[in-house]
């Protein structure tokens, strides 16, 4: 069923008694041609694209609790282009590139607002490392644009711009940046792909992986044995555990990240701010919540929950840079768990195993990467080559010496 | 979270930074004919696991003490805490003790 503004009016005048479920709950198949573990953003858009692009048939996402129930409904929504690695940078251009016509493409709106980031600098050195990236960023395709403290007051007057310790000397705008409605992006994967055939099984937690002489052959799983030709996993938080079932360990450590929404407000936050002393960003939702997070909680966590130090640092440096935050209310927190890589950059690879194909350690910033990641992931898994803007991605590269280290910290995850 | 060292008592987890897995600890042997697949796995690699993992915390805002906490990683509870000076010793006297006998 296709959405419009004709089918809207026509649901109204009848009650709305047409609509139907957005996806089907079918039972599973004995075969599929590519296994799915994961039904978060990146697995269903791998789905997706698998059907849609490559025209593959087959195809099941399989996800242990319900989709849209892990990171990808737990984030803080912002996606951005505005990396400095050649690594990176094409990748997550062509990443939002997806973004920009990702409603018409899915027929569904995710509400992707593009209303741009803001990364405050706070020293001169800031300033300096803010127009190298900016730099970096149009000359991979990107936009960036450096203000000085009065276009900054421009747009956001409230700031504490005088602060004695980290006083506002500017920023670095990437206008096409911004938010998306994160459950809407499960959900719309989730329809485009059901749409193409794709079987999406929920509760259905893959516990094994059975692997001859090499080579996958399924996937043991709380509903039975599930023979597949090649399988990808996109399980975020739980990579280690799922890849560990084939014996391998990963460059992954897992981390608790967590999130914050106050009451709603009327609309004073135009886009998103990110604070340059401190971990601490925040955007408005559509619904007037203040939506802002901070640091991972530093030490390993299956959790999904934080700690109140944490909470405590966001919402100081939350303070620092808003005043009029102390004048809302907190409404809710939660936590996610995020892979966090060696380098604080993630995987789109081949294993050892023949047919066993593993896309992870995206860290804290995996939502914006959701189409390209899929697209990536799928072409990956059709074609045995690795996609153009993802060919760095490799889970060999810390044995080659071909890191990805936005932030130059080396092999300590928590720090990324 | 609080860590119950062993010297200082039960102190906030806040005074401590984090490191990582307590296996950080066994450094490969650097003129070892695998040496470069061992650091490789020494730097890069984890088990990461869900459920019980041994890890190095640093009392930085303390006594400068490294220890060894083993937590589980699902539910945040600490199981046992000892400095890892002790641990590393202990592992010492394991290994010459083996190679004596072998
Ligand atoms: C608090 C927070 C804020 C964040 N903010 C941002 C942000 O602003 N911008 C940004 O770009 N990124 C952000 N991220 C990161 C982003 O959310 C993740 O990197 C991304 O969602 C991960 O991909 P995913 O959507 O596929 O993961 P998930 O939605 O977690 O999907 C993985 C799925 O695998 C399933 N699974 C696990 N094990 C099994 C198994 N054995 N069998 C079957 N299924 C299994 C899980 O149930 C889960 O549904 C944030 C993360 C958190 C936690």
């Amino acid at each position: 069923m296709r959405y419009s503004a004709f089918r809207l009016i026509k649901e109204a005048l009848t009650g709305h008694k047409g609509w139907r479920p957005q996806w089907r709950d079918p039972e599973p198949q004995p075969h599929y041609d590519y296994v799915i573990i994961g039904g978060g953003g990146h697995g269903l858009a791998t789905a997706y694209y698998l059907a849609k692009e490559f025209e593959a048939a087959r195809i099941a996402v399989l996800e242990k609790g319900w989709i849209g129930g892990g990171n990808v409904g737990r984030n803080t929504t912002i996606i951005r282009s505005n990396y400095l690695l050649d690594g990176n940078a094409p990748f997550y251009e062509f990443s939002l590139k997806l973004w920009e016509n990702l409603e018409q493409d899915l027929n569904y709106n995710a509400m992707v607002s593009q209303r741009g980031i803001l990364n405050l600098v706070h020293t001169d050195a800031q300033r300096d490392a803010a127009r190298r990236r900016g730099n970096a960023m149009i000359l991979h395709g990107s936009d960036a644009e450096l203000l000085d403290p009065a276009g900054v007051r421009a747009l956001y007057p409230f700031l504490n711009f005088d602060d004695a310790r980290f006083p506002i000397k500017g920023g670095l705008l990437h206008r096409r940046g911004g938010t998306v409605r994160h459950d809407a992006v499960a959900w719309g994967y989730a329809r485009g792909a059901d749409m193409r055939g794709v079987d999406i099984l929920q509760n259905c937690e893959v516990t094994g992986l059975r692997i001859e002489d090499g080579k996958v052959l399924g996937v043991d799983t709380t509903r039975g044995y599930i023979s597949a030709g090649k399988v990808g996993v996109s399980v975020a938080g739980n990579s280690s555990r799922v890849m560990g079932l084939a014996g391998m360990r990963l460059p992954i450590e897992s981390h608790v990240l967590q999130a914050f929404v106050s009451e709603g407000l009327k609309p004073f936050i135009p886009g998103v701010i990110t604070f340059g002393a401190g971990h601490f960003y925040c955007s408005q939702s559509d619904k007037g919540g203040l939506v802002f997070g901070g640091d991972i909680d530093m030490y390993n966590s299956y959790a999904q929950r934080g700690n109140l130090p944490v909470v405590e640092d966001v919402v100081e440096s939350g303070m620092a840079l808003i005043p009029a935050l102390g004048r809302a209310r907190l409404l809710r927190s939660w936590g996610g768990i995020m892979d966090m890589s060696m380098d604080g950059s993630p995987f789109i690879d081949k294993t050892h195993i023949d047919g066993l194909y593993f896309n992870g350690g995206w860290c804290y910033g995996g939502f914006k990467a959701t189409p390209a990641a899929g697209y990536c992931f799928a072409h990956l898994l059709h074609t045995d080559r690795p996609h153009d803007t993802a060919a760095a991605y490799r889970l060999d590269r810390f044995m080659s010496g071909h890191m990805i280290d936005e932030k130059g910290q080396g092999a300590q995850p928590n720090l990324h | 979270m609080i860590i119950n060292h062993p010297l200082l008592g039960p102190r906030d987890a806040q005074e401590f930074t984090y490191l990582g897995d307590a296996e950080l600890l066994n450094r490969p042997y650097w003129l070892s004919e695998t040496a470069l697949q061992q650091f490789h796995e020494y730097l890069y690699l984890r088990d990461n696991p869900a459920g019980t993992h041994r890890e190095l915390w640093f009392h930085e805002q303390g006594d400068r003490s490294w220890l060894v906490v083993t937590r589980d990683t699902g539910t945040h509870e600490i199981q046992n805490v000892e400095l890892a000076r002790d641990v590393a010793l202990a592992r010492r006297a394991a290994r010459t003790a083996g190679e004596t006998r072998g």
